[in-house]
């Protein structure tokens, strides 16, 4: 997994609230059997028309947001199916930070083990509009800042997931450091 | 102090704790489904690890499979996937009730029935809908694919303590309404992210009323609410239904159930916070937007701008309503449907055919709706042919077909057509999940089989089937 540290771009705005992973990834691609490849079906049933051309009126296909790395949206952002191939398409998309003042438990998880910085922010409404506006941010995740516009918010993490998140580690392997704990358990448990 | 069912199944579980870091979680099983593993084992053999606990895992194939014909897999991705499921379990030792094996059924109907699921378990499935389980007392929840490998090499997860939520449902149901629209009502009542960050208990006379079978229904869809995980603490009920199950050892069953009935919540626990609905306030219940929050009962309207004082809320049910072609204040029994799916997850048992069947017996599905009954397992589908339910189903003009997920995610080929409407028994009714340009409602098996003879949402109560 690639470190998350600090990072500047444009914020393309998704001014929508209860975003589910079936729009972010609808079910005809679920099919694959490859973690790759994902970003050109993200949002696809927003981002083209039935006969697949793009769809100009959606907000991702705007020249300015084309190479956007944060995205900002409403409320409980990846509610819905626990589908992992959520963030695998926006990150493969290009987007490393997703701020939204909620999300669905199951897609934080998933974005936390793919190296997606997701972030909870109340004001992600005055990101959103700031990137309607065409305005860049700076997050960076080990002061747990968003800068944008003169402002300055902090945001919370979970400690052991920031740690995961800034050096990239691989979950498992920590794990296996545990193996005997695990043995134990299941000796007296299992 | 007393404690709820929630941290005595946490606390059961805890393999390693530390301040500042989430707990590791011991998992009791495993379930397995065609889409979202293959990438997990695919981790596996890239890292050359091994799945530490075969014993402890199940698959099967699902979501995928088709309903029709069993011999013809038409699209040759979904083929590949069910394929590579197949492929893994037999390298990697993990028992596969296949397409053809007598368990294949949808994965949260198998799990019960061969009594894989018990009080007091935590049992992972990379699917959201695993929160069915925690009907036994089980702490149940959907992971993801990343999470799937590490249960398949560690047998554990990171997990950080989650808060504790009761919904209690106070008094008793009404005529004709069922734990469906219990759900519903909940989930419309409190929204769609009231859960999110909690496990959910659910309490109250109403709950302990139901079928296990209708537990899982409202278990079922807790994740519609925001909640990872929902559950009901175990009573003789729960014991009974587990009672000669495939995998409840006969000579251990008394043990057994002594244990699972003592995860049940104490007399005085004390939740992180609790809800209430009363059952007299909900009706059968059927959804008109593009998340199962956007619903009302039967007798109400489609609501307007003027209803909600946020603007997102407004914008949202502006942005529903167009997807969905309804009118702000239209009557709910205005709304004329072209298909009926009775099946899922959600509404798949046997008890929800019996249901159905009923309100169709004797009956015709109306000219202008397609509709299909697609049992949850193999094990009900036999059930209901022993019964004749298949041939009730049959003479009123519904397709019967073979065990899967089918129409509730459309990812075989029982699809809604663009621009038609669909009453489905399923769980989700966000935009395209039944088919790109579909539009669902969600109901129970009762209002969708009533909706199949009139071609239009039709309060059920008025059908004459309960006399």
């Amino acid at each position: 997994m690639e470190p998350v540290k600090k990072l500047t771009s444009s914020i393309a705005p998704l001014d929508r609230i209860n975003v589910d992973t079936d729009q972010i990834i609808p079910k005809q691609f679920l099919k694959r059997i490859e973690r790759t490849g994902f970003g050109q079906f993200l949002f696809y049933g927003w981002r083209f028309n039935e006969d697949g051309t793009p769809n100009q009126d959606f907000i991702l296909n705007h020249p300015a947001y084309k190479n956007a790395e944060i995205l900002a949206a409403g409320e409980n952002f990846g509610c819905g199916s626990s589908r992992e191939h959520a963030p695998w398409s926006l990150q493969d998309y290009g987007f490393k930070v997703i701020i939204a003042p909620s999300f669905a438990d199951i897609f934080y998880n998933n974005c936390v083990k793919n190296g997606i910085l997701a972030i909870r922010l109340e004001e992600a409404d005055q990101l959103i509009q700031a990137g309607k506006e065409g305005k860049s941010a700076e997050v960076d995740l080990e002061s747990q800042t968003v800068n944008c516009d003169g402002h300055t918010w902090h945001f919370d993490i979970d400690p052991y997931w920031k740690q995961m998140l800034l050096n990239g580690w691989d979950e498992i392997s920590i794990t296996f450091q545990y193996e005997d704990a695990i043995s134990k358990y299941e000796e007296s448990h299992v | 102090m007393a404690k709820t069912i929630i941290e005595k199944v946490w606390n059961d579980h805890i393999v390693y704790e530390e301040e500042n870091k989430p707990d590791l979680l011991y998992i009791d099983l495993h379930l397995i489904h065609e889409v979202t593993s293959p990438q997990a084992f695919e981790g596996l053999r890239l890292k050359g690890r091994k799945v530490r606990r075969p014993d402890l895992s199940f698959a099967t194939m699902d979501h995928n499979v088709p309903t029709k014909n069993r011999e013809v897999i038409k699209d040759p991705v979904s083929k590949q996937q069910m394929n590579t499921l197949a492929d893994n379990c037999k390298e990697f030792n993990i028992p596969l009730a296949h397409m053809h094996h007598p368990d294949q059924g949808i994965v949260h109907v198998i799990g019960p029935e061969l009594g894989l699921t018990q009080p007091g378990k935590t049992i992972v499935c990379g699917d959201s809908h695993t929160s069915t389980h925690g009907a036994f007392g089980a702490l149940a929840f959907g992971i993801g694919t990343s999470e799937v490998e590490h249960v398949l090499s560690t047998q554990t997860l990171w997990q950080s303590k989650p808060k504790t939520m009761e919904i209690k449902v106070e008094g008793e149901l009404g005529f004709g309404v069922t734990a469906k629209d219990v759900i519903l009502a909940i989930i419309s009542k409190f929204g769609v992210d009231a859960g999110t960050g909690y496990v959910v208990e659910y309490t109250g006379d109403a709950i302990r009323k139901m079928s296990m079978e209708e537990r899982m229904t409202v278990c079922n869809m807790s994740i519609e609410a925001g909640a990872r995980a929902g559950l009901i603490s175990p009573d003789e009920k729960t014991a009974e239904f587990l009672k000669n199950r495939a995998h409840v050892p006969a000579e251990q069953y008394e043990e057994l159930k002594e244990k699972w009935l003592s995860y049940a919540t104490e007399e005085g626990a004390v939740y992180d916070k609790t809800l209430t609905i009363h059952a007299d306030e909900i009706e059968p219940f059927v959804t008109w937007g593009t998340n199962p929050s956007m619903g009302s009962g039967i007798s109400a309207n489609v609501p307007t701008a003027s209803d909600y004082t946020q603007n997102s809320k407004k914008e949202e049910l502006k942005q529903a309503l167009s997807y969905m072609d309804l009118s702000e204040g239209m009557p709910i029994t205005d709304i004329e449907i072209q298909h009926v799916f009775i099946g899922s997850c959600t509404n798949s048992r046997i008890g929800d055919l019996r249901a159905a069947a009923k309100v169709i017996e004797g009956k015709k599905v109306h000219e202008n709706v397609t509709a299909i009954v697609v049992p949850g397992s193999f094990t009900v589908k036999m059930k209901a042919e022993e019964e004749g339910l298949d041939q009730i189903f049959k003479n009123a003009g519904f397709d019967w077909r073979e065990s899967g997920c089918s129409m509730c995610l459309a990812m075989n080929d029982d699809i809604v057509p663009a621009g038609e409407r669909c009453a489905s028994t399923s769980n989700r009714n966000f935009e395209g999940r039944q088919g790109a340009g579909a539009r669902t409602h969600l109901v129970s098996p009762a209002m969708a089989a009533a909706a199949a003879v009139t071609g239009r949402f039709t309060d059920v109560r008025k059908m004459n089937v309960y006399a």
